[in-house]
């Protein structure tokens, strides 16, 4: 049993009020308004191209499985389709939840509820729970999408890598969202006014997933969940991937995104798949900023940011060992060295938070 | 209810926001992409944070913490997270000058 709670209900929760840690300013790197009013313009014409991409690329590969079917020469098809389902889906829930990857609003909320779809989260839900990440990334007991708790179960990772503790713990809270609305969890961070909103998603959800297996049984194959339902499963690695690297081995209970988040320089295609949230300490930082412009944003503030890792392969080098040595002491966590030109970061700070700057647990 | 000059008009760009402190109490001034002047309550109403980092887009302005938004003329809450709507403040333009009645 670790010291950490991660109840929304439990002592930690409480300490994070408590110790003014909530109610906190988060560092930000001072950027002049006009450049951010440039950073942060909207427009349409990136993610139209990128959704053509995307939703053409997963008709043509789909279309092929199902040529192909059953003979194994379908396979490579339908683990590239996997992955654009069960892995681009994050990236484009959470941007166009935002309302940042399109300018045109109902864009954004299109694609939005098409991808939370798909990688099986409530949209009437998560929307909100996002909102208190942003706000309390990984403060514990109040950001509920943690992705690494410490001290870490590396099991539980694994078996992440295809979706099946996400998909396990889906099932019977999409159910429960369709016989009675929100649980009680969720109904601390959704406001009431959505709660009939959550409810009717989650009954729009059970009924596609109902006519799936309905017409899977009916043909006596499970073609029709490989495209609907399991590529969640089969695809999330990419997400997994991505998404470990976002925060962990880093600080938790800081209000210094420097200090919990990582940027990652990403190959062409993973970037693509994860829609530049590579630049994920400047998202963090400013997150009015499309990810179009990130890699711009992340040239203009980088010197006042640790340097970011060179590649997936080296990050995963630097993050893993650090999350194995969690296993044995959850207070330790990787702190990054900032260049000379960056401001520091500010330790007294920090000071108030149990656990948090300890010379001895800090590297 | 009294009239306080703000700010020149020149202070704020078409299609932008400052922030503006009186009395103890933030607001926002907005001039819109016509050329109206607008002022509402400086804080978002969903976790109280300043607009004046957030974005104008036409009559909304979206809050820099969350991209919640509102109709800056009306105040109207307009896309989560925000649901409150954020009151507003009478503006009127003498010469250059912005005059905002603050309650
Ligand atoms: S603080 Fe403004 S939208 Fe959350």
């Amino acid at each position: 049993m670790g010291k950490r709670n991660y109840s929304l209900f439990g002592p930690d929760a409480a300490r994070a009020v408590e110790s003014g840690l909530t109610a906190a300013e988060w560092y930000h790197t001072e950027v002049p308004r006009k450049v951010m009013k440039d950073l942060m313009a909207r427009s349409d014409a990136p993610a139209i191209r990128d959704t053509i991409i995307l939703y053409g690329s997963m008709i043509l590969l789909a279309g092929i499985g199902i040529a192909l079917w059953p003979s194994w020469w379908s396979a490579p098809f339908w683990l590239a389709y996997g992955v654009l389902y069960g892995s681009a889906s994050d990236s484009r829930w959470h941007e166009c939840g935002h309302g940042t990857a399109f300018r045109t609003p109902w864009m954004n909320n299109v694609v939005y509820e098409i991808a939370s779809f798909m990688i099986m989260r409530n949209s009437a839900t998560w929307r909100w729970s996002h909102a208190r990440h942003h706000s309390e990334t990984y403060f514990v007991g109040r950001d509920p999408e943690i992705a690494v708790m410490r001290p870490p179960e590396v099991a539980k990772l694994v078996l992440n890598f295809f979706g099946i503790l996400d998909v396990i713990a889906f099932i019977p809270r999409i159910l429960r969202n369709a016989v009675s609305g929100p649980t009680p969890e969720e109904r601390t961070y959704v406001p009431q006014s959505e709660w009939g909103k959550v409810q009717r998603v989650a009954i729009v959800y059970v009924a596609i997933y109902a006519a799936t297996i309905g017409l899977a049984v009916w043909m006596g194959s499970i073609l029709p969940l490989m495209v609907i339902g399991l590529p969640r499963m089969y695809g999330a690695w990419h997400h997994v991937m991505t998404g470990l690297l976002q925060h962990g081995g880093l600080a938790d209970n800081v209000v210094d995104h420097r200090l919990n988040s990582r940027t990652v320089y990403m190959n062409p295609i993973s970037r693509f798949i994860y829609w530049n949230m590579n630049y994920h300490v400047e998202h963090h930082m400013f997150p009015m900023v499309p990810y179009h412009a990130l890699p711009r944003l992340h040239e203009i503030i980088k010197d006042d940011l640790p340097p970011p890792n060179r590649s997936i392969a080296e990050a995963f080098r630097e993050m893993w060992p650090a999350i194995l040595r969690q296993v044995r002491n959850e207070d330790y966590f990787l702190k990054r060295a900032l260049p000379p030109t960056a401001k520091p970061y500010r330790e007294d700070f920090h000071q108030y938070v149990p656990g948090m700057m300890r010379p001895a647990a800090a590297e | 209810m009294p009239w306080i000059d703000a700010c020149s008009t020149d202070d704020i760009d078409a299609e932008d926001l400052i922030r503006w402190d009186h009395a103890g109490q933030t607001f926002a001034i907005y001039h819109s992409p016509e050329g109206e002047f607008f002022a509402t309550a400086g804080l978002c109403t969903h976790e109280q944070v300043h607009l004046c980092d957030g974005l104008v887009m036409g009559h909304l302005i979206e809050c820099p913490k969350h991209n919640g938004q509102f109709d800056y003329r009306t105040g109207e809450a307009k896309r989560a997270p925000v649901c409150v709507n954020l009151r507003t403040f009478p503006v009127k333009v003498e010469g250059d000058r912005v005059f905002v009645e603050v309650a």
